[in-house]
């Protein structure tokens, strides 16, 4: 349970605070509703890039980093295909500093010609470092493609390849900027060793007198309805064979959410889990088994990824697995195993209000998905989900013609032979 | 008019102040340490195994018997313990370390009384099953061969075996050790260092009269140490090459740089100045080397520069991922700014910054009653109190410009350092 108070300034930013006075630190933390999702298919891996460039100077402020450190603060952000957030933790007496910042570069970047061509190159060795100089570090730039066709979706956050990266030009920097960094598009949550009193005059002092900009109707083309089973084969220079099977799903506000989340628990959460028991333990299949849900906002995929050991082809692998699927679709789940994963859960939602940053993170989700007061409710939508909950789900998502399956092959594993 | 070029004024960053624990030693050598904390429905239990070495060659073994410690003892099988944990929503994590092995768990308050048994088992009866072994076995070649196609595993094993050599530490597994593992080898190790006179227990959360009593009953009266302690062999170190290693493959689309050395560990008074010019030379996101070779050349993603500390030494140790046309330039970049640090006075400003930085820093490590846990362990298993903080916080606010030369020039000389590439260059 996380107490907060919400207000809102006339320019449209929403601001919530957690007041936690076990710590002497602050979190501040600023989510802009835009990811890879609102990018064209043009010019995809933009909203990644742009967050590094706006650790490039804003309009009054040359270096943002310095001073925040220099306060003994510390700050980060990541993309995902939904949002960009960005976070800062800090002593809490120097709490001002993280509003002067974060102010200004909402007000406007500098827009330095040198910031992006340097960043480009860092977003292009990203790129390598974790996608291409990788074993398997290509898979979902080929996974996210063929489960999604129309939904933006079908490509990472990364961006589809290099190129796109490389050809940013300043005026869509711009362009992207005024459309999705405005106060109507954010939200700040300020959690820890801070009062509702004293955040109140520091936002209306540093975010006030900022532009509300333009509003936006965000139309994303939705993901039509899969009717047929999709396959790739893939070779690549890894010494292990790995299968991945992605599903669509219900999204993130979908009541069903729950259900499946817990369904991907009940097939691989723990050592004591399905999957991991039947495959890895009790028939020696795989070294690895693993089944999750994106969390995504729009449809989700649910995927199944295994690395058969290497007596086992990557056929038998895919029927090995699907044994199992088959399993959760024909017989009840019994209670006392679905109350396993909603414990799980209970726990989990205790380490995560261990941390303010966690705290100020979770509250700004909800908050851009529908209303902050959600995260309180999240264990008892857990705790409602029943066994039938369960079976009328894994027979929806686990079809044939609702699978995308990647089998990634090894060519070193070929040679050998 | 709101002057938005003008940063609010600074505050002063407070010192820290931490929970110490209350302490108790049973008779069968059991140390425990419990740290209060009243609001919270988390407990941790923590018990901590020095490592015990066979041979110095055969610690690997370590980290696998503290795998295999989940995997069954005498009346409960592999399955009923993760059944039992995960029912409860527990979490039950072995944890290996060049120094400890330890076994953790994290447990909501309502039912410890249905974990703890499970882990007196464990302590008390493991067989560390060979159907168990076997699967282990199976699937970490398996991730050891995936591993290896990671430059920067590469890199990184070149240099643990080069810095470490003859010793634990530079112990590097292969394929071949995970083959020649027997379970009578490792179910000796569980017997000489599964043992509570040599086991550290760090609890932390609502301890309340129950938990303290079965704790006692558990772990300081049910359990004994079956055979006699096994002799502590200190590691012989030698001295490591200063070479540059060039590992070539040919794929590659970026390289992996690695380079580092011993350096003396925390009982030794430099060690928070060590750690302060580590920090302004490589340690943070506003380091020299990031804003150098990321934000001025967009060489990289990521470069850094790391001080690990271990019972028997410590070592400093940098490490990134390059483009492969810029492996040579970022060699080079690198050992410019070695001879900077080295041989210019570093601005105040600078000095200043690093200060608060790494002032906040300490005071935002800590959050939960867990990270209190985790400061005591730090120095106390250097030797140390906690009394060590507030040296550290004193010798960090006096560093100036001549200490931080007269460290740079003692310990960070790239001439001295091993240095591995793999890739292309």
């Amino acid at each position: 349970m996380i107490n907060f108070s919400r207000f809102r300034l006339d320019n449209g930013l929403t601001v919530l605070v957690h007041e936690d006075h076990t710590t002497a630190m602050a979190a501040v933390n600023i989510l802009y509703k835009v990811g890879a999702r609102d990018e064209s298919p043009e010019q995809t891996g933009f909203a990644h890039l742009f967050e590094h460039l706006m650790f490039g100077g804003s309009v009054n402020i040359p270096n943002y980093d310095a001073p925040l450190q220099s306060v003994g603060g510390e700050n980060n952000a990541f993309t995902s295909n939904d949002i960009t957030n960005y976070y800062i933790t800090l002593p809490s007496n120097n709490l001002e500093t993280a509003f002067w910042l974060e102010s200004d570069r909402m007000l406007s970047l500098a827009f330095s010609d040198q910031s992006l061509e340097v960043q480009r190159q860092v977003v292009c060795e990203e790129f390598k470092q974790r996608y291409l100089n990788q074993p398997y570090g290509d898979v979902w730039l080929k996974l996210r493609p063929l489960a999604y066709k129309v939904h933006p979706y079908r490509w990472a956050t990364i961006g589809k390849e290099l190129k796109h990266i490389e050809d940013a030009k300043m005026e869509d920097v711009k362009a992207f900027f005024h459309k999705y960094y405005t106060p109507q598009n954010a939200i700040m949550v300020v959690a820890g060793d801070v009062n509702l009193e004293e955040v109140k005059v520091l936002a209306d002092k540093w975010f006030g007198s900022i532009p509300a900009g333009n509003s936006f109707v965000r139309d994303i083309p939705q993901e039509p309805k899969q009717a047929e089973a999709r396959k790739e084969w893939v070779e690549a220079d890894v010494p292990v064979d790995a299968l991945y099977i992605a599903f669509h799903g219900p999204d993130r506000l979908s009541a069903d959410y729950y259900a499946t989340d817990l369904i991907t628990d009940l097939l691989s959460r723990g050592a004591s889990s399905r999957l991991y028991r039947a495959l890895v333990k009790e028939n020696q299949l795989f070294s690895e088994i693993n089944a999750y849900m994106m969390g995504s906002i729009d449809t989700n995929l649910i995927v199944v990824e295994g690395k058969p050991l290497p007596h086992i082809s990557l056929e038998e692998a895919e029927k090995y697995i699907w044994k199992e699927l088959e399993n959760i679709k024909t017989h009840a789940v019994e209670e006392v195993e679905l109350q396993k994963v909603k414990n799980k859960i209970q726990s989990t939602m205790l380490f995560a209000e261990l941390s303010i940053l966690d705290k100020a993170m979770n509250l700004a989700f909800f908050e851009m998905l529908n209303k902050a007061e959600d995260y309180n409710h999240e264990t008892s939508k857990y705790e409602a989900v029943t066994s039938s909950d369960i079976t009328r789900l894994a027979n929806q998502i686990f079809t044939e013609e609702n699978s995308n399956t990647l089998y990634y092959q090894s060519k070193q594993k070929e040679n050998v032979e | 008019m709101l002057n938005r070029t003008l940063a609010p004024e600074f505050q002063n960053i407070k010192e820290i102040s931490l929970v110490q624990p209350e302490s108790t030693s049973y008779p069968n050598g059991l140390k425990v340490f419990v740290f209060q904390q009243n609001d919270i429905d988390l407990l941790k239990f923590e018990f901590i195994f020095s490592n015990v070495l066979l041979e110095e060659e055969l610690a690997t073994l370590n980290p696998i018997l503290s795998s295999m410690l989940k995997e069954g003892t005498k009346t409960l099988s592999s399955r009923e313990i993760a059944d039992t944990i995960d029912f409860y929503g527990a979490y039950l994590m072995p944890e290996y370390s060049y120094d400890h092995t330890s076994l953790t768990v994290y447990t909501m308050h309502k039912y410890v009384g249905k974990i703890l048994p499970i882990l007196a088992d464990i302590l008390q009866n493991s067989i560390l099953p060979q159907t168990e072994l076997g699967t282990y076995i199976r699937n970490n070649k398996q991730n050891l061969q995936i591993s290896l196609q990671k430059n920067d595993v590469l890199a990184r094993r070149n240099f643990y075996k080069e810095v470490f050599k003859g010793t634990r530490y530079g112990v590097i597994p292969t394929e071949s050790t995970f083959d020649s593992v027997r379970r009578e080898e490792l179910l000796t190790l569980y017997n000489s260092q599964i043992r509570p006179d040599n086991c550290t227990l760090f609890v932390a959360g609502r301890v309340n009269e129950d938990i303290a009593q079965m704790t006692a009953t558990l772990f300081g009266n049910e359990w004994s140490n079956n055979a006699s302690a096994v002799e502590v062999k200190l590691p012989e170190f030698q001295t490591a090459s200063t070479d540059l290693k060039y590992e070539q493959r040919e794929d590659s689309l970026q390289s992996a740089i690695r380079m580092g050395c011993q350096i003396v560990n925390r009982v030794h008074p430099d060690f928070p100045a060590i750690q302060f010019v580590n920090t302004l030379f490589g340690g943070f996101f506003g380091s020299r080397l990031m804003k150098n070779i990321r934000e001025e050349k967009g060489y990289t993603y990521s470069i850094g520069s790391y001080i690990g500390n271990l019972k028997y030494t410590a070592f400093m140790t940098l490490a990134t991922e390059v483009g492969v046309d810029v492996t040579t330039q970022t060699l080079q970049e690198i050992h410019n700014e070695f001879d900077i640090l080295r041989q210019e006075k570093t601005a105040a400003e600078e000095i200043e910054l690093v200060k608060n930085y790494m002032q906040g820093s300490l005071l935002g490590s800590l959050e939960s009653i867990f990270s209190h846990v985790d400061k005591f362990k730090k120095v106390y298993f250097s030797g140390l109190t906690t009394e060590y903080y507030h040296y550290y916080s004193e010798v960090i606010q006096q560093m100036d410009g001549s200490k931080v030369q007269d460290i740079a020039i003692k310990y960070f000389d790239y001439d001295k350092l091993f240095k591995v590439v793999v890739g292309r260059m």
